[in-house]
């Protein structure tokens, strides 16, 4: 007992945030070692929404029934899931997938990517106490639910691809109630942008803070908006292009220091935001690809039994690179199946952008790099 | 640009024939079969040299074949400079799970070789801080094994249905 009290450092204190904690964005417990109000070290505990999908996973006896599943990791974004699953099983099976399928994959896609980078910001607003943005992006977030609603049956959990298709085709009007959110969608991004982007008390809490740089978000293995917000043009869309992305025109908006330092929280931000017009752009693209006629289910197989072989795929979901390993043996189970998620690894990188700020940045850090933690735990 | 085959023969030519072989399944991707005691250097050489660049290290898992008996460790590695891609695979006998620590040279490792502690026990030498990550630390096994069993009370709770 004397010893203990001896080593014991004064002016430090331990503290822990979470696992019940607002501004975690989950389940998640961040050990602070505090001096005063700054951080020297930081150290996140996961795992309390572990349900080890992975091992359910090999225990299923169709490669089908793993979908459902999928959607349960990113819960926010479960089409972005099941897209990356779908595509490795594709990919593994070298199934073609008819045109109109793709084309509603990446609608779906780039809607759930919008749905999932609303209550991205408006979290993230709300953990620096800006109240109303949140509602506004949700009121937006929701009418993207409603057209999933329509077509899947669920609001958040879809389990809507198949392997080689879709679940069922998309409901009658699907093309109009699109088309229809994204004409009353354009201008509610300026008017996120007045509200929250440009507020001076936001660009004040989020300037400067978190600074992520270049090579070590690389190093780190960061991708999407994160790796963005440091100035790298990497989007899996177009650097690894897969389904039908190579058809259409988009850009990749990267973070540019505008309000500070180059991939500050700022910057993580303002990706999330510029991407939703780029999501925009595509879905007008694609609706007016989408070929009219075709049937959904047409490829999808009767029985996967893929043989001896093992494929990593990997697609850029709203988070980042969400990649799947699979390994197959010649029977109706898959052998291992790891899910390499993008929260996982941003995860990981806040002991080191976090290490010297206040414990109120602590928050506009979490919140930047905008983790899911069904994702981190799986 | 390179491709596995070109990677391998580049490789062969740095660190002498027989040490690494090219295999692959009847579908998907090839890889690279690496003894665990080459792991570290080798990784070190594949991120500096300059035709090779691997910067990113996309994905590392942890395998168990029950047949085997053996453990697997496979590292996706990307180059985000020359766009070329290489799957490593490592096996080690379950007895002597030890494959060397890669976290010193790609830093996503940390996490990754944790989890795969944790899920699978490969035990990483040299590795700073490798003790469980999704788990509780006085959990019991390595629940990707294909044998393993679940305890069934974890601190007076039960574990089951």
């Amino acid at each position: 007992m004397v010893e203990i009290l001896d080593n014991i450092d004064q002016r430090e204190m331990v503290i822990n945030m979470g696992p019940q904690h607002p501004s975690t964005h989950g389940v998640l417990r961040l050990e602070l070692v505090l001096d005063g109000e700054i951080i020297k070290k930081v150290t996140p505990n996961i795992g309390y929404l572990h349900r080890c999908f992975e091992k359910y996973a090999e225990q299923m006896d169709d490669y089908s029934k793993v979908i459902p599943y999928t959607d349960r990791m990113d819960y926010v974004s479960a089409i972005n899931q099941e897209h990356g699953y779908v595509l490795a099983m594709e990919r593994l099976l070298e199934i073609d997938v008819p045109e109109r399928v793709e084309y509603i994959r990446v609608i779906m896609a780039e809607l759930q990517r919008i749905a999932s980078h609303l209550l991205g910001i408006g979290a993230f607003g709300l953990d620096l106490g800006a109240f109303t943005p949140f509602l506004y992006c949700f009121t937006e977030r929701e009418k993207i639910l409603d057209i999933f609603e329509r077509t899947t049956g669920a609001r958040l959990l879809y389990n809507y691809m198949a392997v080689g298709g879709l679940m069922k085709d998309v409901h009658p009007e699907f093309k109009t109630d699109t088309a229809d959110f994204l004409k009353t969608f354009r201008p509610k991004i300026k008017e996120l942008n007045d509200l929250l982007s440009y507020n001076d008390i936001f660009i004040k809490r989020t300037a400067n803070i978190g600074v992520l740089p270049k090579q070590v978000a690389i190093n780190y293995g960061a991708s999407g908006p994160v790796l963005r917000g440091s100035g790298v043009q990497w989007d899996l869309r177009k650097n690894d292009p897969y389904s039908i992305y190579e058809k259409f025109d988009f850009e990749i908006p990267v973070g540019m220091g505008e309000m500070g330092t180059l991939g500050d929280c700022w910057d993580r931000y303002i990706v999330r935001v510029r991407e939703m017009e780029q999501s925009l752009r595509i879905i007008e693209q694609a609706l007016d690809g989408l070929p009219e006629e075709g049937d959904v289910t047409e490829a999808v197989p009767k029985r996967i039994r893929p043989k001896n072989g093992s494929i990593y795929t990997r697609s850029e979901s709203p988070r980042g690179e969400l990649g799947y390993y699979i390994e197959s043996n010649n029977s109706a189970s898959p052998y291992r199946v790891k899910a390499r998620a993008p929260s996982f690894v941003h995860l990981g990188m806040l002991p080191a952008i976090s290490k010297g700020s206040l414990i109120a940045d602590l928050v506009a850090i979490v919140g930047s790099i905008d983790i899911v933690l069904g994702e981190v735990d799986r | 640009m390179k491709k596995p085959e070109e990677i391998l023969e580049y490789l062969n030519q740095k660190f002498g024939e027989d040490q690494l072989t090219l295999e692959r399944g009847d579908i998907g991707e090839p890889w690279i079969l690496v003894p665990a005691s080459m792991i570290r250097d080798l990784s070190k050489f594949l991120r500096d040299d300059s035709e090779l660049r691997f910067d990113m290290l996309m994905c590392l898992s942890g395998l168990h074949y029950l047949k085997e008996e053996e453990l697997g460790v496979v590292y996706h590695l990307h180059s985000t400079k020359l766009d070329h891609y290489v799957t490593l695979k490592v096996r080690v006998p379950v007895e002597e799970p030890e494959v060397p620590s890669v976290e010193s040279i790609w830093k996503t490792a940390d996490w990754h070789e944790r989890e795969a502690w944790d899920m699978v026990g490969v035990v990483f030498d040299k590795h700073p801080n490798l003790k469980r990550i999704l788990l509780p630390d006085d959990w019991i096994g390595h629940p990707l094994r294909k044998d393993y069993v679940q305890q069934e009370f974890y601190q007076g709770i039960p574990t089951g249905e």
